[in-house]
C-alpha cells in the first residue's frame, strides 16, 4: 500500500514537470496570451455540449423507453450516436488545447481532476454499456424489452455526464489555486500543491 | 423609456435580494452557471435533432412530425432551465450585462429564436413539405447557434 503510494506521488511529480515543460512551449504561450482564439476554442467546447450531451439525452433516454419509442434501439443508435461521438470528438479536441493552454493551472485544478476521474467512471460505463448493447440490442428491438440494468446504465450515464460539465464549468472559478493560500491541508495534498505551511502559523486551523 | 431610465432599472435589479445574495458567494454563481450548461445541453439536443432532421441530415426515413413530438418537451424543459437559472445570473450582476455587447445580441436573437420555433418552424413543420423546410431548419439552427454562441461571449467581455 505505501510502495502504491509512493509511486503514485512519483507519477504526479512526474506530470507535474511535464506540464511545466508543456506551459513552457511556444504555442502553449500563444494560446495562452492569444486575444481570440482562447475565447473561441473555448465557445466551440462549450456549443458541441449541444451535440454531445444533447444528443447523448435522447439515446440514453431511449433506453428507458421515454422518447422515440417507435424507433428500435438499433436504428436510435445508428441515426444519433454519429452525432453523439462527433460532439464528443469536437470536445476532446478543443478540451486538449484548452488544457495545453494553461497547463500548470489545470493540473492542479481540483475540479479538473474530479472532471478527469468522473470522465474515466462514465467511460467504464459506456463501455459496459454498448457492449452489451451491441450484443442484444436485436433481441430487445425483437422483444420490445429493454433490461433494467441497461435502464440504470443510461440513466448513470446522464448523470455522470451532468456531473462533467458541472465540474468542467468550475475549472474556470478555481477557488482552491495553488496560489490562493491558505488552502486546508487535504485540498494541498489533493491539488498537489507544494506550501511551505511555516508561512501560516498563527493563523487558525494550521 | 430612454437608455439612461433602462441603465437606471438594471442598477435596481442588481440591487435586488437574489442578485446581492449570487454576489455574496464564491461557488453559488458557477453552481448555477453550471446547471445553466446542462439547461443548454438539452436545449441544444432538441434543436440538433430537429434542425438536422429538417435539413435532411439525420432521420431522412422518419416523419418529422414525429421528431417534432418527440423533440418538442426537451425544448421546453431546456428553456425552463435556462430561465430559472439565467434570471439568477443576470441578477447577480445586471450593471455589467448593460454594457455587454454579447448580452444584447444574444437577447435579442433568444426572442427571435423562441418566436420563430413557436410561430414559423413548428406550425410549418405540421403544414409544409419540400425545401422550403431545409431553409426553416437552417434558419433555427443559425439562430439558437447565435444565442449560445454570444451567451458564452458574455463571460469574455
Amino acid at each position: 500500500m505505501c510502495g502504491l503510494s509512493s509511486g503514485l506521488y512519483e507519477l504526479i511529480i512526474k506530470m507535474l514537470d511535464f506540464v511545466v515543460w508543456l506551459s513552457e512551449t511556444k504555442w502553449s504561450i500563444g494560446l495562452r496570451e492569444s486575444l481570440y482564439l482562447y475565447p473561441w476554442i473555448e465557445s466551440t467546447h462549450v456549443l458541441s455540449i449541444c451535440l454531445f450531451f444533447g444528443t447523448l439525452l435522447f439515446v440514453d433516454l431511449r433506453l428507458t423507453g421515454r422518447v422515440f419509442s417507435s424507433l428500435s434501439v438499433a436504428e436510435m443508435n445508428r441515426k444519433v450516436l454519429p452525432l453523439t461521438l462527433f460532439g464528443f470528438l469536437v470536445m476532446f479536441i478543443t478540451g486538449l488545447l484548452l488544457f495545453y493552454a494553461i497547463p500548470i493551472r489545470n493540473y492542479q485544478n481540483i475540479f479538473f481532476r474530479v472532471k478527469m476521474l468522473l470522465m474515466i467512471i462514465a467511460g467504464i460505463n459506456a463501455l459496459f454499456f454498448h457492449k452489451r448493447m451491441s450484443n442484444e440490442a436485436k433481441v430487445w428491438d425483437k422483444d420490445s424489452f429493454i433490461p433494467g440494468s441497461m435502464k440504470s446504465s443510461a440513466i448513470t450515464s446522464l448523470v455522470l455526464w451532468s456531473l462533467v460539465i458541472i465540474a468542467g464549468r468550475m475549472i474556470a472559478y478555481n477557488w482552491f489555486d495553488c496560489d490562493r493560500q491558505p488552502q486546508p491541508r487535504w485540498i494541498n495534498t489533493l491539488t498537489s500543491c507544494e506550501v511551505d505551511y511555516s508561512l501560516f502559523e498563527g493563523i487558525d486551523g494550521f | 423609456m430612454d437608455s439612461k431610465e433602462i441603465l437606471e432599472i438594471f442598477y435596481s435589479l442588481e440591487d435586488t435580494f437574489i442578485g446581492e445574495y449570487v454576489r455574496s458567494s464564491i461557488w453559488l454563481f458557477p453552481v448555477i452557471e453550471s446547471f445553466h450548461l446542462i439547461g443548454l445541453g438539452i436545449l441544444g439536443g432538441s434543436i440538433v435533432v430537429m434542425d438536422l432532421k429538417l435539413m435532411k441530415l439525420i432521420f431522412r426515413d422518419i416523419d418529422k412530425i414525429y421528431i417534432l413530438e418527440q423533440t418538442k418537451k426537451f425544448f421546453v424543459l431546456g428553456l425552463s432551465l435556462l430561465f430559472i437559472t439565467g434570471v439568477p445570473l443576470f441578477l447577480s450582476e445586471a450593471v455589467k450585462l448593460y454594457y455587454s455587447r454579447a448580452f444584447w445580441i444574444k437577447m435579442t436573437c433568444l426572442v427571435i429564436g423562441v418566436i420563430f420555433v413557436y410561430f414559423v418552424r413548428n406550425p410549418l413543420i405540421i403544414k409544409k413539405q419540400g425545401a422550403i423546410m431545409i431553409v426553416v431548419g437552417f434558419l433555427s439552427f443559425s439562430i439558437w447557434t447565435i444565442v449560445a454562441a454570444s451567451g458564452r461571449w458574455i463571460g469574455f467581455s
